[in-house]
């Protein structure tokens, strides 16, 4: 118990976050959404890992959870410049059109 | 000057190495000149090392010169043997060979392969120097191989025409098959003794199975066969004839083919010990002497007609040691050797100055105009003919004479070999140099006496040829019989000879006047009657007919083991190689193929897809963790 509510609504919380992360992931082609839902994937992940690190008493799950915040936030400033890279080629941000690796 | 013997064989070597990469560069006088000199050299240490080991008490020396083998239980050091067998053999190879590389010199002046045939002939008496000094069996094989080896290069020697390689491959192939034998023969030795070194080897030999011993000493006997053109393996000898001449004299008559003669003296205690093999050998030598003799009647090729001899010589040399005279074969060796490369050497120079033309039906009459030549070949002829007191009738005689002590049979098949022998040499020398001129008359003009570094060895050898006899004279004359007395240390276990005199001296009387007899036939048929041999297209009477085409044994060869294995061949090639082997890599190749299409179709580029697969993959994965 955390704060009088029951891990299993954690862990809960965090599977649904990361299923529509996938599943954006997968589904949509915008590019930014994508990238939206890989960061709700890896918030999921970190929610999971503070409820646990609560639950055991333990800090180092939330150590990881700051090292994978900063980690993300350098990703996301690598990830955009990317995709305005991107954007200046294509003139577009459609996953489906960045296909030139093919063949 | 024993401890030198190391040098023997390598100056060859170094003869050899020179011809091989500076033959080009130098001229041909000096490639000969260096070819010649490393002989002369070899023989100069051979003769010293010979007289040393007379004088010494010691009559076997063994020269280690480097550990070559040892690998577990098979142990083999590079070590030379001197003993009075092999130091005979270093004075006939280097001997003879020395006098052939002179000859040479002048028989392929105008040949553009002078220095490559120099080359080759100075391997190959490398090779044969190895195959008779080394002191274990492989050293033997190793020397063995090679002189098969050059014989296939020297009989090949002019490549450019079909039928000359053909011979060459013939010979090789035929070769190979005895060859086959003796490393079977080495392999049983080794298991047998577990040591392939003669001394070991030969001490143990008693304490074995005398069905063991036998296995071995046929197996050698079946190398013996292909080295020296033995029945049934005896066909590539007279084909080997597409050589030049002088490589029919040094390797096709004589040193190559007596390598078996000196294998299975070598190896005399096998041969003492199993009469089974001992039998075989004597039979089978009997046969092909007989067989051959019968061939030459009727040969009109100048050099088969020499090569059909040899066969039937090496015959009788193995008859002698079917019967246990081993010294009487190698003092046969010897005296062929001498008269044998005189007579191949006196047909060179006939094929000289005929410019090339070998029939002896288109000659005749040459005796005025190649007189040297002449009389030496006359020598040669008297010589092999045996006839006193010419080296052949002495070595013949003792062969004969032990032949019959054996058995009257052997010895009767034995005396009619030799009055065969007799009549084709004489029928030879009849229609060559006496009688009309038969050739063309720009062959005619042509005629004319050989240089003198081809006439020189032929000199030696007429005078070699008539004094030979005198090594091993009959020891019933009460003379020192030479030879017999100086390979006693090496003939392991002997028979002495116990037959009475009366019989020796009827036995010599009556080869001399059958000699003498058939001389005559030949002389009233070839010289009174004028008889000349059949042409090409004539019809012939039936028995000269068979003889003739040598008893159709090449087309028996041919139908019976060429034409199947190349019915076979072809028919595994279109079953076998085609169907299954092709097939299985063509399929591996095919499937991949397919494969490869099928799955190119998943790389679609589309990101979205590839992340759905990823997705699937690791929900796959973790539902096969967690719930199996």
């Amino acid at each position: 118990m955390i704060n009088g509510i029951s891990i299993n609504y954690y862990l809960l919380l965090s599977a649904v976050l990361f299923i529509i992360g996938a599943v954006g992931v997968m589904a949509r082609r915008n590019s930014i959404i994508i990238f939206m839902c890989i960061e709700l994937m890896l918030n999921a992940v970190n929610l999971l890992l503070v409820a646990f690190s609560t639950l055991h008493n333990d800090a180092s799950g939330q150590v990881f959870v700051f090292f994978i915040m900063a980690v993300a936030a350098a990703e996301v400033a690598v990830g955009l410049a990317i995709l305005s890279m991107i954007y200046r080629n294509v003139k577009s941000i459609d996953t489906d059109l960045l296909s030139n690796l093919k063949n | 000057m024993i401890k030198l013997i190391g040098l023997v064989p390598l100056f060859p070597l170094i003869g050899f190495l020179i011809n091989g990469f500076f033959g080009k560069k130098i001229s041909k006088g000096l490639s000969g000149i260096i070819a010649s000199v490393s002989i002369l050299a070899s023989f100069i240490l051979s003769v010293l090392i010979f007289v040393e080991l007379n004088g010494s008490t010691e009559k076997s020396y063994i020269v280690n010169l480097f550990s070559w083998i040892n690998s577990g239980t098979l142990v083999v050091p590079f070590e030379l043997l001197v003993d009075p067998l092999s130091a005979l053999f270093l004075l006939i190879i280097t001997g003879i060979g020395f006098l052939i590389h002179v000859y040479s010199i002048g028989y392929m002046h105008d040949d553009e392969g002078f220095s490559r045939f120099f080359t080759y002939l100075n391997l190959f008496v490398f090779f044969m120097l190895l195959l008779v000094l080394g002191n274990n069996y492989l050293i033997m094989f190793v020397g063995w191989e090679g002189v098969g080896l050059c014989s296939y290069l020297l009989i090949g020697f002019w490549f450019k025409n079909t039928a000359y390689n053909n011979a060459a491959r013939k010979a090789f192939v035929m070769n190979r098959i005895g060859d086959l034998g003796f490393l079977l023969g080495i392999i049983l030795i080794f298991i047998t003794f577990s040591s392939i070194s003669y001394n070991e080897v030969f001490l143990k030999a008693g304490t074995v199975s005398t069905g063991r011993i036998t296995c071995i000493a046929l197996l050698l006997f079946v190398g013996a066969m292909g080295k020296s053109a033995q029945l049934p393996l005896y066909t590539w000898l007279p084909d080997a004839m597409a050589g030049p001449t002088p490589v029919s004299a040094l390797i096709h008559a004589a040193t190559m083919v007596t390598a078996g003669i000196y294998m299975i003296v070598r190896s005399n205690i096998f041969y003492s010990i199993s009469e089974v093999a001992s039998e075989t050998v004597a039979i089978v030598g009997v046969i092909t002497a007989l067989f051959a003799a019968t061939i030459g009647l009727f040969q009109n090729d100048i050099k088969k007609i020499l090569a059909y001899s040899t066969v039937s010589q090496l015959g009788l040399m193995f008859l002698g040691l079917g019967v246990g005279a081993y010294s009487s074969s190698v003092f046969h060796v010897t005296t062929h050797a001498f008269f044998k490369a005189l007579l191949f050497l006196g047909a060179g120079s006939v094929i000289h100055a005929m410019g090339g033309e070998q029939d002896i039906r288109k000659m005749g009459g040459l005796s005025s105009n190649i007189k040297i030549t002449f009389v030496t070949m006359l020598i040669g002829t008297i010589a092999i003919s045996g006839l006193p007191p010419f080296s052949g009738f002495f070595s013949k005689d003792e062969i004969l004479a032990h032949a019959y002590e054996h058995s009257p049979v052997l010895w009767f098949f034995g005396q009619v070999t030799s009055m065969l022998t007799a009549f084709y040499m004489f029928r030879l020398l009849f229609l060559t140099f006496y009688g009309k001129f038969r050739g063309t008359h720009e062959q005619e003009h042509h005629l004319h006496e050989s240089p003198a570094s081809m006439t020189f060895p032929l000199i030696v050898l007429a005078i070699l040829s008539v004094v030979g006899g005198l090594l091993g004279l009959p020891e019933f004359w009460h003379m020192p019989n030479w030879m017999s007395n100086n390979l006693d240390t090496v003939i392991l276990r002997k028979n002495p000879s116990t037959m009475p005199h009366d019989t020796e001296w009827m036995l010599m009387g009556i080869a001399v006047l059958a000699a003498i007899a058939t001389i005559y036939f030949a002389y009233i048929v070839y010289m009174q009657k004028k008889t000349l041999p059949l042409k090409e297209n004539d019809k012939m009477p039936g028995f000269q007919k068979l003889v003739y085409n040598k008893y159709y044994v090449d087309e028996l060869y041919n139908a019976v083991i060429t034409k199947p294995l190349d019915v076979l061949s072809v028919a595994f090639h279109k079953f076998f190689d085609i169907q299954i082997i092709d097939g299985i890599v063509n399929g591996v190749g095919s499937a991949v193929k397919g494969i490869g299409s099928g799955v190119r179709l998943l790389q679609t580029g589309n990101i979205g897809f590839y992340v759905i697969s990823m997705v699937i993959g690791i929900v796959f994965i973790v539902l096969v963790t967690f719930l199996i």
